[in-house]
């Protein structure tokens, strides 16, 4: 025991010593998460909108000022049929329709509630979206300071249409992306690299000359990373909920649970990149090549799965990128339990151990 | 016996590496493997240290099979590979440190081993070991070797890349170590470096071409072998080996050695010859052999 808290304080030593993996080991992250954060921004500012009135009463009229005097909107022209939605968003310059339907005050009176159309441009999908959600809090905070001083509680439903793509993708997709990529990157070439340069620089000659086991200078090697791996998935989880809003609505302590899962699966992975390349740099274009593409490419971070051919989606499969993935949105987005995630858990758990057991037996005991 | 190499070969795909070798150190004897690089040094001590496994032949240390017993070996012998295998990144301290850890003990518990080559290198002891001299890096890897007090210390070229008077202290620590029981087996290619050997194998393209103590591979030298100079160096080798009974001449510091064939050479007529080759201050007197004469005519 004596001998493998050695080992690993040499570790820190080594990573704590070297400028260019600390900086891999935490800047990167959070340059990443920032810069992913940022490029898909959820605020929006003086958007352009068109208003198609069909009662033109006061009701409706108050809505329309008060969209006015948010900051977000500013109301470019009124239509008179829905005939030139199509062509106002052909021009460009209009985001967005908001459609009150006739009678608007009476039936919100009558029939205690009345609706407004949002007819948005999603080519740009977040953009729409986020117009959609904006337009539909304005309205209900209108709607609650009406209620509170009349007393009768009428609805205005807000229904949103989009124009182009209707199956908008989610802005939060980025962050468990991310996460996925950076742990990725972080747990499986940093842990194939060190101990590449172990060989390279002659001293594995030395360690193999030694009574440290081979399991021992792999978890050695691989320890400190999970560790550091986890402060970077806590640190990507933190600068997403605080900087982002992105919720975690499930467990904390499944999402950790299934974070550490995920970084044992890529050391391993890491560890088998090691046994079978001889330098650094070998190391570091296996890493990225046979790592971060898949990853990038085929996990569904950045392209849907349901939308890749057929074959691509069967290479998928084995890639665990995809599973994590698919585990933290659930856990994340949609609040559930390991009873809806338990199957790709299993998944992502036989890879691991499949990974582990191949890197054992191609560790190398001696020289050749 | 401490080391035995019987009948071993080794070979890289085509390559022959080693091919037969055998020899035997014995308890607490320091043996030299003296050879030019690529002579197959290297791949020996990589037997020796499990780190490879031999195509023919067996080998032991003291008493494990290399290829058996692989982890008893890797718990008592210290090893020190020709290339400077420390963390560069980790003080001289820690490199030390880590290396007492990993055997499960400490320096002070084998500070009377290391002391007096510690000492050297205890005022640098917070500075990184990629910052070192060469010389002040293979007296750390060599404290790092023995941190666990081995029985077998299995040294390679470890005075290669080292200026003159560390190489000269460097010995006498090996001295020094045998002294204190330990087996050492050591190789270099400077051959003036043997003479501090109890015995020494002259290896050379993978095979053993003699083993036996310095002293006797010198006394054993049948030939006798001239120091021969002149004004002009570089016409006088060239001439030499013009000589009609020369059988070998080669640069030897100041000095052309030449070693005749016939065993009644008399040297008045070697100065005429070159003295009909407008040779000046010419020079011929017996020469102090050396292990090098030796390997040059194996």
């Amino acid at each position: 025991m004596k001998r493998f808290i050695g080992f690993i304080k040499k570790e820190f030593y080594h990573i704590f010593r070297d400028k260019r993996s600390l900086f891999i080991l935490f800047g990167m992250p959070i340059a990443q998460i920032l810069l992913f954060g940022f490029a898909i921004t959820n605020e929006i500012n003086n958007v352009d909108i068109a208003v198609l009135d069909h009662s033109k009463d006061f009701e409706t009229q108050k809505i329309i000022n008060k969209l006015k005097s948010s900051p977000y909107f500013s109301i470019e022209n009124q239509l008179d049929s829905e005939k030139e939605i199509e062509s106002e968003f052909k021009k460009g310059k209009v985001k967005a329709v908001l459609i009150f339907e006739p009678n608007f005050s009476q039936n919100l009176v009558n029939k205690k509630a009345a609706t407004i159309q949002t007819v948005t441009d999603a080519t740009e999908p977040n953009v729409a979206n986020t117009i959609a959600n904006y337009t539909s809090a304005v309205v209900q905070n209108y709607q609650s300071q009406k209620n509170s001083s009349s007393g009768s509680p009428a609805s205005v439903e807000v229904q949103s249409r989009m124009f182009y793509n209707p199956e908008l993708k989610s802005v939060f997709n980025f962050v468990p992306g991310v996460m996925t990529v950076i742990l990725m990157l972080v747990s499986a070439m940093m842990t194939s690299i060190s101990i590449t340069r172990e060989k390279e620089l002659g001293t594995m000659e030395i360690l193999l000359v030694s009574p440290l086991k081979p399991f021992q200078v792999i978890i050695g090697k691989v320890f400190p990373y999970v560790f550091l791996s986890i402060i970077n998935a806590v640190v990507i989880l933190l600068l997403g909920y605080f900087v982002f809003k992105m919720p975690i609505n499930g467990s904390l302590f499944l999402l950790l649970f299934e974070s550490i899962l995920f970084i044992i699966s890529a050391l391993s992975l890491g560890i088998l990149i090691s046994t079978i390349s001889d330098s650094q740099q070998t190391a570091m274009m296996l890493s990225l090549m046979g790592l971060m593409l898949p990853v990038i490419i085929l996990s569904g971070f950045i392209f849907p799965i349901n939308s890749m051919p057929v074959p691509m989606q069967v290479i998928s499969n084995i890639i665990p990128a995809k599973w994590f993935i698919i585990i933290v949105k659930a856990i994340m987005l949609k609040g559930v339990g390991i009873q809806y995630i338990w199957k790709e858990t299993l998944v992502l758990i036989g890879m691991t151990l499949f990974f582990i057991a191949l890197s054992i037996k191609k560790y190398k005991i001696r020289l050749e | 016996m401490s080391i035995i190499v019987h009948n071993i070969s080794k070979s890289y795909k085509a390559v022959k590496a080693i091919d037969a070798v055998s020899f035997n150190v014995e308890e607490g004897e320091l043996f030299g493997l003296i050879g030019p690089d690529g002579a197959g040094k290297t791949t020996i001590f990589r037997i020796l240290t499990t780190l490879l496994i031999a195509n023919e032949g067996n080998a032991s240390v003291s008493g494990f099979d290399v290829a058996k017993d692989f982890k008893s070996i890797r718990n008592s012998v210290g090893y020190m590979p020709g290339k400077f295998s420390l963390y560069q990144d980790l003080t001289v301290e820690e490199n030390l440190t880590f290396f007492a850890t990993i055997f499960g003990t400490t320096i002070d518990a084998n500070y009377d081993l290391i002391k007096d080559i510690y000492v050297q290198i205890e005022p640098f002891k917070n500075r990184r070991a990629g910052a070192l001299s060469g010389g002040m890096k293979q007296k750390l890897a060599l404290c790092c070797a023995l941190i666990h007090a081995p029985r077998v210390l299995f040294l390679d070229e470890p005075t290669t890349g080292v200026d003159p008077i560390s190489r000269k202290e460097f010995w006498e620590m090996l001295k020094r170590l045998q002294q204190k029981g330990i087996t050492i087996l050591v190789s270099t290619p400077y051959m003036d470096e043997t003479s501090l050997c109890d015995r020494i194998a002259l290896i050379q393209n993978g095979k053993i071409l003699k083993i036996d103590s310095p002293e006797n591979i010198i006394k054993n030298y049948e030939k006798i072998i001239y120091d021969v100079s002149t004004r002009n160096t570089h016409s006088l080798i060239h001439d030499l080996k013009n000589y009609a009974s020369h059988y070998s001449v080669y640069a030897f510091g100041e000095y052309i050695h030449y070693i005749d064939k016939n065993s009644d050479f008399d040297s008045t007529n070697l100065r005429k010859y070159l003295e009909d080759k407008n040779h000046t201050e010419i020079e011929i007197k017996k020469a102090n052999i050396t292990i090098e004469d030796v390997f040059m005519d194996l």
